[in-house]
């Protein structure tokens, strides 16, 4: 650091660099074009617009700060710089594009995205107009960094709020529709599309000063009262919960309870992998195969097509969960000794051999092969049928909640405790007299069976199965929602399940890119949060200790040297 | 002596070993049975052995990745299917623009070595990338991190590429002086297959010639050994690894032309079971050892073609070639439970995670 001068302006050089090339890539990917449809201010920050932006924005606040011992005009210059450069590289792109036809290479190089790069004007003064609105993302970036923490704090969470009521209005609409008191409201806040000019201020406004009022008062802890009161707190709480959760479908209607239903899926096959893989340790990346068990014995046992049982759901159920359970017997018993790496390519390669085995022709009197099973029975209370979406989300619900329960339960068990000693210290675990072979078992056991329950309901839901849609992807999918809410943590998987599920669900043009984004998230979210976005307490303790330690180290130093 | 040897086997070996020994009762019966019937010729055999022979030499070139990467880093870059994948799908454009200006017919082989370059450059750049940004930070972290971290760069890369080029499948021009077969004997020999094998086979040699032979290749040695002791001996570790990186990226790069000239199926899909086979491969010979995995890709690439019609056919499993990467998955899985060590390798498989 010779030269503290030079290396600000540098790394706002290298800043500007990333950000261009960022941006550069949302646009070539096409989730530029993609959102631009989507308004965030009725037609006039569209969300395509606001993906450009993003990056300089983003880099030149944490630039800015990064700088922090330079005076605030030469911070401002850093943001300022940083956004010329981002926009110098999307110009010359854009010009570059002007000579050659990029998009015989990049499909996405499309005469509607030079539109979005140009915002809809001639070359000349569109190219100037992206310099400067880059410009003048990388100087508001740079800016929000001047202030304090607080006021800054209160800004982001402000404009996260408003970029989200933006992109989410038309869901809103739906509900809105059938509930209308607030009618007036809605059409104050909203436009035809994304919100209206006053409605984006007012948000602005009311959200920032919430934040902001808060974020003031010094955080007090939740008053401890005695044990029979905080009983009764407890139950007032789960009692509303609980009901809110049962009075959803009706009041939110057919499309959000099939996203509610697709969640719930995931819920419930999340809880299971996180036992295996959150509690036990144990990286399984052939989930997918009990779900698709599961699945499968509900067809064959109920589907008249096939003709060999006919049981109704109910009855079925019971063997849908014991052949699961048995099938995770059957995967664990062999990998019991293998750990880490082996381990996850070994549970990929029995997940691949359970779909190609459901495709074959060899087992297509059986299984269908790839036509699958078709006209599943569905789950019959009395004479009802639960049939359509909204039903079925009880069915869900219910699931969840027993599957929860025991998740919940398990976990503070012994043998959670044995599989979390497993999980942090094999060796250890063992010498401590915790049984490896009948412990690992019991992971993959009940982490199946949750998955089985999970595709037992779904095979009801589309009363049919085909082992196209059991993909190794569906692993995937499971594991980035216990990653990203956090291993181990059970309220971390219905984060996990309603971010990553409910979101792409609720957001058409997300869903193109969702694989894209849940690659990133997962890469990102263990490079910078590896413990999840609501993370088990001893996971987040095992993964900082070492900052942990530091920290504790501080105040006993301080102590330490106060008392001599 | 009887007592302790009785306390050593558990129910759970026993499980195996019978599970085990049944598949192999299995595919000897089903051999045997096939071999009988005399369904297939002895010039079908000989073909599919030499497509298996041409597919064993592009698993080779993949599994190199893996096994150098593991050897030093020992994590599984679970996205070297995808650094296998941007090569030959960014390099099918410089083919497509190359058979447009009429460049391609006029020099075939010149216009081919050309894509392979671009196409061994891409995946080069991709994987010298993916360690900087994705894996660097990561040194030292619980073992499951990496790991993870490695899926979610394989789905980000693989759907980055599609955003990119579009899903569309795509494919390299034909190029008429690989088609069509040499006889030799009465027997057919392709020759794509037989251009395959040999760069395959040439490619390979290089790279065990670096990394025995040159001052790089000993670095790269003495650093799968034991990391903070060669940095202590003045290597410096990360650029080894980034060599690593950048010499799997390579060949992978020229394994995907080779695999696209066999497979004319280039898409943002194409890396997924290429990849697990050649890291099915790299296990298979021993992961951490370069001439097991040229061993281990060849007996794979040979059994998964052979594997369908000698050992499946004969038991009466109908269209047995749907089968073809199960045979695959099932070596894999009773390679890891049986001998996670390889044909080669002594490196302990089982090490503490």
């Amino acid at each position: 650091m010779a030269h503290p001068d030079r290396s600000t302006w540098r790394q706002a050089l290298n800043a500007g660099l990333v950000a261009g090339i960022v941006s550069l890539l949302l646009s070539l990917v096409g989730m530029v074009e993609a959102f631009e449809a989507r308004d965030i201010i009725f037609e006039l920050v569209p969300m395509g617009q606001l993906l450009l932006v993003l990056a300089p924005f983003v880099l030149a606040v944490s630039t800015a700060r990064k700088a922090a011992d330079r005076s605030p005009l030469a911070r401002l210059a850093v943001g300022l710089l940083l956004g010329l450069v981002c926009g110098a590289l999307l110009v010359a792109v854009r010009l570059i594009g002007e000579a050659v036809n990029l998009r015989s290479v990049f499909i996405n190089a499309s005469p509607t995205l030079y539109d979005i790069l140009g915002f809809g004007m001639a070359l000349v003064p569109g190219m100037l107009l992206r310099l400067a609105v880059s410009a003048v993302a990388g100087l508001v970036g740079a800016s929000l960094a001047l202030l304090s923490d607080r006021l800054r704090g209160a800004v982001m969470q402000a404009i996260i709020w408003l970029v989200l009521l933006g992109l989410l209005r038309d869901l809103m609409v739906i509900v809105v529709d059938r509930w209308g008191p607030i009618r007036p409201v809605f059409r104050w806040l909203f436009a035809t599309r994304g919100l209206t000019i006053v409605g984006a201020v007012a948000v602005f406004v009311v959200i920032a000063a919430l934040v902001y009022l808060r974020g003031g008062k010094k955080t007090t802890k939740i008053a401890i009262r005695p044990p029979k009161q905080q009983r009764v707190v407890n139950l007032i709480t789960i009692g509303v919960i609980v009901v809110i959760l049962l009075l959803l479908p009706p009041v939110l209607g057919t499309f959000f309870s099939q996203v509610l239903d697709s969640v719930g899926l995931y819920i419930l096959m999340g809880l299971g992998l996180n036992i295996v893989v959150g509690f036990a340790g144990l990286l399984d990346l052939g989930y997918v195969a009990f779900y698709a068990i599961g699945a499968y014995t509900m067809g064959v046992f109920t589907s008249p097509e096939l003709g060999f049982f006919n049981l109704t759901w109910f009855q079925a159920l019971p063997v849908a969960l014991i052949v699961s359970a048995f099938a995770g017997l059957i995967l664990g018993l062999p990998v019991l000794k293998m750990r880490g790496d082996y381990l996850a390519i070994v549970t990929l390669g029995f997940g691949e051999i359970v779909r190609l085995l459901a495709l074959s022709d060899w087992l297509r009197p059986w299984l269908g092969g790839s036509q699958g099973i078709q006209r599943i029975a569905q789950p019959t209370i009395g004479s009802l049928v639960l049939g359509n979406q909204m039903q079925l989300y009880y069915v869900f619900l219910a699931g969840c909640a027993i599957v929860a329960f025991v998740a919940w339960r398990l976990k503070d068990s012994r043998l959670g405790r044995a599989w979390m000693a497993i999980r942090e210290d094999e060796d250890v675990a063992v010498a401590m007299g915790i049984p490896p072979v009948a412990t690992k078992l019991m992971a993959f056991a009940v982490g199946a069976t949750f998955s089985g329950l999970g595709g037992s309901i779904l095979a009801a839901q589309l009363t049919s199965v085909y082992a196209h849609s059991m993909t190794f992807i569906v692993s995937i999918n499971v594991l980035s929602l216990i990653i990203i809410g956090g291993m181990g943590s059970i309220p971390g998987v219905i984060v996990g399940a309603l971010a990553l599920i409910g979101l792409p669900e609720l957001l058409r043009e997300f869903a193109e890119f969702r694989y894209l984004v849940y690659g990133a998230a997962l890469v990102g979210m263990m490079l910078m949060r590896p413990e999840g976005l609501w993370p088990e307490e001893r996971r987040r303790l095992e993964l900082h200790e070492e900052e942990l330690l530091a920290e504790s180290a501080e105040p006993a130093a301080a102590a330490e040297a106060a008392a001599n | 002596m009887l007592r302790n040897w009785r306390q050593r086997i558990t129910l759970t070996d026993v499980v195996i070993w019978a599970i085990g020994l049944s598949i192999l009762v299995v595919v000897v019966i089903g051999a045997i049975a096939t071999l009988r019937s005399g369904k297939y010729a002895l010039e079908t055999w000989f073909d599919l052995s030499m497509s298996g022979l041409a597919l064993g030499g592009v698993y080779a070139l993949i599994a190199l990745g893996y096994t150098l990467v593991y050897g030093i880093l020992k994590m599984i870059n679970f996205a070297h299917s995808e650094v296998f994948m941007s090569g030959p799908f960014t390099a099918v454009f410089l083919a497509e623009a190359l058979k447009r200006s009429g460049f391609f017919d006029s020099n075939p082989v010149v216009s081919l070595l050309l894509v392979t370059l671009v196409s061994a450059l891409v995946s080069c750049g991709i994987a010298v990338l993916l360690e900087r940004i994705a894996y660097r930070p990561l040194r030292g972290a619980p073992r499951l991190v990496p790991l993870i971290t490695a899926i979610g760069a394989s789905f980000f890369l693989q759907y980055f590429f599609r955003g990119l080029y579009g899903s569309g499948i795509r494919a390299y021009p034909n190029i008429p002086i690989l088609e069509g077969f040499w006889s030799v004997g009465g027997l057919r020999v392709f020759r794509t297959d037989v251009v395959i094998i040999i760069s395959a086979f040439l490619m390979m040699l290089v790279l065990y010639g670096i990394v025995q032979k040159t001052k790089m290749g000993k670095a790269m040695r003495a650093v799968s050994e034991d990391k903070e002791v060669a940095a202590l001996m003045g290597i410096d570790v990360d650029r080894v690894i980034v060599v690593t990186f950048a010499l799997g990226g390579l060949s992978a790069g020229v394994a995907g032309v080779l695999y696209a000239l066999a497979f004319p199926v280039v898409n943002f899909y194409m890396g997924f079971i290429p990849g697990i086979k050649a890291f099915t491969a790299a296990v298979l010979g021993g992961i951490g050892n370069v001439p097991g995995a040229f061993l281990g890709a060849m007996v794979l690439g040979v059994v998964e073609s052979l594997g369908p019609n000698l050992f499946l056919d004969g038991l009466g499993i109908p269209s047995a070639n749907q089968l073809k990467d199960l045979v695959a998955f099932v070596i894999l899985v009773f390679i890891l439970i049986f001998r996670p060590t390889g044909i080669l390798g002594e490196r302990l498989a089982q090490a503490k995670a």
